[in-house]
């Protein structure tokens, strides 16, 4: 997907003037509420129009008003989904489903119906109507609504802003599995760092009603290391839980790590701050952490006063630590040093 | 039973036709209005607001007589229009529909306009999308979503329709077994002597039929919001 975007439009108290170009298939747009990252993509969807400016998408022209185009949002073929649902109550499951997939022209219909029931795990509310859904299927049949389109660009406008965190991280693999396994570029809007890192390769970053920023997500959550007093999120994927006395203990990259909280589903994501690791530079005898981890340091990183430490444990898993500038010089730590990091079981955060 | 002429038993069939009719015209012009009102932006948006509302404020033997200069054989549709097609409106049943679909038109507009206002924009939004054009929208998402206002305008208009009196009138006379209806009969038979039994009698014809059209308003409604 290559999207380029130069528009200007101007709401009186808020002047939107966005100037972009992004190619990849997981694009981020990031920044606090009230930014205007909706107000592009409403742009950008044709919701609304800009006062000037051009729009192009993988080299068609959306939008230019220099030549008076203006492709129809109908005709852009644009899926989106948004904080709430909004399915149509009118309607039962399968008939939101294949709302869009009936209008889209059966040359454009490469995504069918069965595979996206799948993928969602939605095959048993397909006869249920709206209403009855809780909150998380509501979601899901959404995106399912969505990528039956068989939209060009996929406009995620704050998806799971509003479910709460455990609903949160259940949605996220449906998301990620349905855009990958069907192949559709997405925006994906946040407010939440966390959720960009999951979801997204690059990012814009879009304040007060400007892009002041292009980066990666680990980029970015580097950069904003230092400001913040939670540290850097390490996002652990791990797997076969085992119930060890009053703690779990999980799989991640052939070690095993004890967590306080877990549950029996076979893979869970956990957050786990980098301010949460101790380093120590031999082999402390006896500590009350439960994890200690021998690890390599594969580079540093300087974030406010504080220095961000890489460190590869056992070969594939890598974690980022942090320590003041005084710890680090006493401690040696530089690219190639061996440290241990001890951490506490209670430390991990599951996130879902 | 109840003594009814026939007279009677024409008016009581007269108003419900009325009615009827006049309802089912006034349906696509209303949605047409309603839809105009609550998703366009256009100059003269407030005069048709105006003019589509007017008849509710004013007197309806106003109505009743400006419909009579308009479609009477001097007034303009009258003389361009009528006359040359050969139609004949003023002082038949027609005219009557007419009359009272003029007066029940602007509830039944606002009735639909309050159902599309409180559809969710959002819900349009993610029709265009998904790739539905105006007419598509209106029909798959605008219409199944308003069809309470619908059948709620519907019913008020019919109840307003079985009354109407004042313009109905004047443009359709009072001819027994022609124009007239139950609230002209009931009229006719006031200003007579020995008409209060039959007065009385037609006005409990009128009270039933109110009673069976709110019920059966009432039931739709309960039928639509279990089916949602």
């Amino acid at each position: 997907m290559e999207l380029r975007v130069t528009v200007e439009k101007n709401f009186g108290r808020f002047l939107l003037n966005a100037d972009l170009s992004v190619r990849g298939k997981r694009v981020g747009i990031f920044g606090p509420s009230g930014g205007g990252k909706s107000t592009l993509v409403g742009l950008i969807a044709g919701l609304s129009r800009p006062d000037r400016g051009i729009i192009t998408l993988d080299g068609e022209t959306l939008f230019d008003s220099s030549s008076g185009i203006n492709v129809r949002t109908e005709d852009r073929r644009m899926g989106m989904v948004f904080q709430r649902p909004s399915l149509f109550p009118h309607l039962n499951v399968k008939g939101n489903l294949l709302y869009g997939y009936k209008r889209c022209a059966p040359e454009n219909r490469k995504i069918v119906f069965d595979d996206v029931v799948e993928v969602l795990n939605i095959g048993r509310l397909l006869d249920s109507g709206v209403k009855k859904l809780s909150g998380g299927e509501k979601q899901r049949v959404a995106i399912g609504r969505a990528v039956l389109g068989n939209p060009r660009l996929l406009l995620l406008d704050e998806p799971l802003s509003a479910l709460d965190d455990s609903l949160k991280f259940q949605i996220v693999p449906f998301l990620r599995n349905a855009c990958e396994a069907f192949g559709i570029p997405y925006l994906f809007i946040s407010h939440s760092l966390l959720e960009i890192r999951i979801m997204t390769d690059q990012v814009l970053n879009v304040v007060n009603g400007r892009i002041v920023g292009q980066t990666t997500a680990e980029a970015l959550v580097r950069s904003r290391m230092g400001d913040s007093m939670a540290g850097y999120m390490n996002l652990l994927q791990l797997s076969a839980p085992r119930q060890v006395d009053a703690l779990y203990a999980y799989t991640w990259g052939g070690q095993q790590l004890f967590t306080a909280s877990g549950d029996d589903r076979p893979e869970g994501l956990f957050e786990l701050s980098s301010t949460d690791i101790m380093l120590f530079k031999s082999h402390p005898e006896a500590i009350s952490a439960r994890n200690l981890l021998k690890c390599r340091v594969a580079g540093t990183f300087q974030a406010g006063n504080r220095v961000g430490v890489d460190l590869e444990c056992n070969g594939n898993g890598r974690l980022v630590a942090e320590v003041v500038r005084q710890a680090a010089d006493e401690l040696g730590i530089r690219a190639g040093a061996e440290v241990y990091a001890a951490i506490k079981s209670t430390a991990f955060r599951k996130l879902g | 039973m109840l003594g009814f002429t026939h007279a009677d038993y024409s008016a009581i069939l007269l108003s419900v036709k009325v009615a009827t009719v006049a309802t089912l015209l006034s349906l696509p012009f209303a949605f047409a209005v309603a839809y105009l009102m609550t998703y366009r932006r256009f100059r003269g948006r407030i005069a048709l607001d105006v003019a589509v509302n007017l008849p509710l404020t004013l007197p309806p033997v106003v109505i009743g007589y400006l419909l009579l200069m308009l479609l009477g054989q001097q007034g303009l549709v009258g003389k361009l229009l009528l006359q040359p097609l050969g139609i004949k409106l003023i002082f038949t049943w027609k005219a009557a529909v007419i009359a009272t679909s003029v007066v029940g038109f602007p509830l039944m507009v606002r009735s639909i306009r309050t159902a599309m206002e409180a559809i969710d924009e959002r819900l349009v939004q993610v029709s265009r999308l998904l790739g539905a054009a105006m007419l598509d929208r209106i029909i798959t998402v605008i219409l199944p979503l308003s069809v309470r206002g619908i059948i709620a305008g519907s019913v008020l208009m019919f109840a307003r329709g079985l009354g109407e009196f004042g313009a109905t009138v004047i443009v359709a006379g009072n001819i027994p077994g022609v124009t007239q209806t139950i609230p002209l009969a009931i009229y006719e038979y006031a200003s007579s002597p020995k008409g209060d039994v039959m007065a009385l009698s037609l006005c409990a014809i009128s009270i039933c039929i109110s009673v069976v059209v709110l019920v059966f308003h009432e039931y739709l409604g309960r039928r639509i919001t279990r089916r949602g």
